[in-house]
């Protein structure tokens, strides 16, 4: 079956494009936002591989990944919010110091 | 028909994926990535995921990405221009993504994937998915609420500010 062959390649496409957006991006947000997409480059993945077997078990998985996708996002944004909020910045190479400024 | 339609959210999807890395506003890139999830939510509902290709409708496109609009409009200072970001690291990012690309590509054509015949099976529905939910998957499903909790708690305790509230 030729289709899921390139269902295959589009998931490794959105992993390796996620991959690039985390490592090119100055933005914290733009980050989180590449880190989503490799996330469901891998429910993609998942829900190939249920869809070739019988059992229902990739399903699952993707389910739980969303879960805990959905709670990475929030707390980053948290943390996010609080870094700005001192930092007054939102770009991760402006952020460099650990200790309280003087 | 299935075949023409899973194409065209292929295409919509790595449309949107281009848009992300190539533009630099922040508030295209969020619409881009919504369009990316929601023609991945399609091709799951092709692929006989159908409460997962809801499930992904309903807490990325809706919960997800509310989130990541809210926290680009409280992290910038929008006076009526763009909100851009800046680039860095293309070289060295562009060397690593397009090797480890290579390196998936050749493997997944390396590999004799194994196709089960009876893709049309009817256990495959969303009656099946509750009744494992509750007895198979119960332990991780309980896992998850204390987890969605915790998350909940945390996040709303970091963000908030404090000490503000102690001294006024």
């Amino acid at each position: 079956m030729a289709k899921t062959d390139l269902l295959f390649y589009l998931s490794a496409f959105l992993f390796c494009s996620g991959l690039l957006i985390i490592f090119t991006k100055k933005n914290a947000i733009m980050i989180l936002m590449g880190i989503e997409l490799m996330l469901n480059a891998a429910n993609l993945n998942l829900v190939l591989f249920n869809f070739q077997k019988t059992g229902m078990e990739g399903q699952f998985f993707a389910l739980f990944v969303i879960i805990v996708a959905v709670c990475e996002a929030a707390v980053g944004i948290a943390i996010i919010l609080k870094t700005y909020h001192y930092y007054h910045t939102s770009a991760i190479d402006q952020i460099s110091d650990l200790k309280e400024r003087p | 028909m299935q075949e023409i339609v899973l194409y065209i959210f292929m295409g919509a999807s790595i449309a949107a994926v281009l848009v992300m890395i190539l533009n630099r506003n922040i508030f295209y890139g969020a619409l881009a990535l919504l369009i990316c999830l929601i023609s991945l939510a399609g091709i799951y509902a092709l692929l006989q995921a159908e409460f997962l290709a809801i499930t992904q409708l309903l807490i990325y496109a809706g919960g997800v990405l509310v989130l990541l609009i809210f926290g680009i409009m409280l992290t910038n200072k929008i006076s009526g221009k763009p909100v851009l970001t800046d680039s860095h690291n293309w070289f060295s990012g562009i060397i690593i993504s397009t090797s480890l690309l290579g390196v998936l590509l050749f493997s997944f054509q390396q590999t004799e994937i194994m196709i089960a015949q009876s893709n049309l099976n009817t256990t495959r529905n969303i009656n099946n998915i509750g009744i494992e939910l509750m007895s198979t998957y119960a332990a991780p499903f309980e896992l998850s609420g204390v987890l969605l909790l915790v998350c909940l708690i945390g996040a709303a305790l970091t963000a908030s500010s404090f000490k503000k509230k102690t001294n006024g």
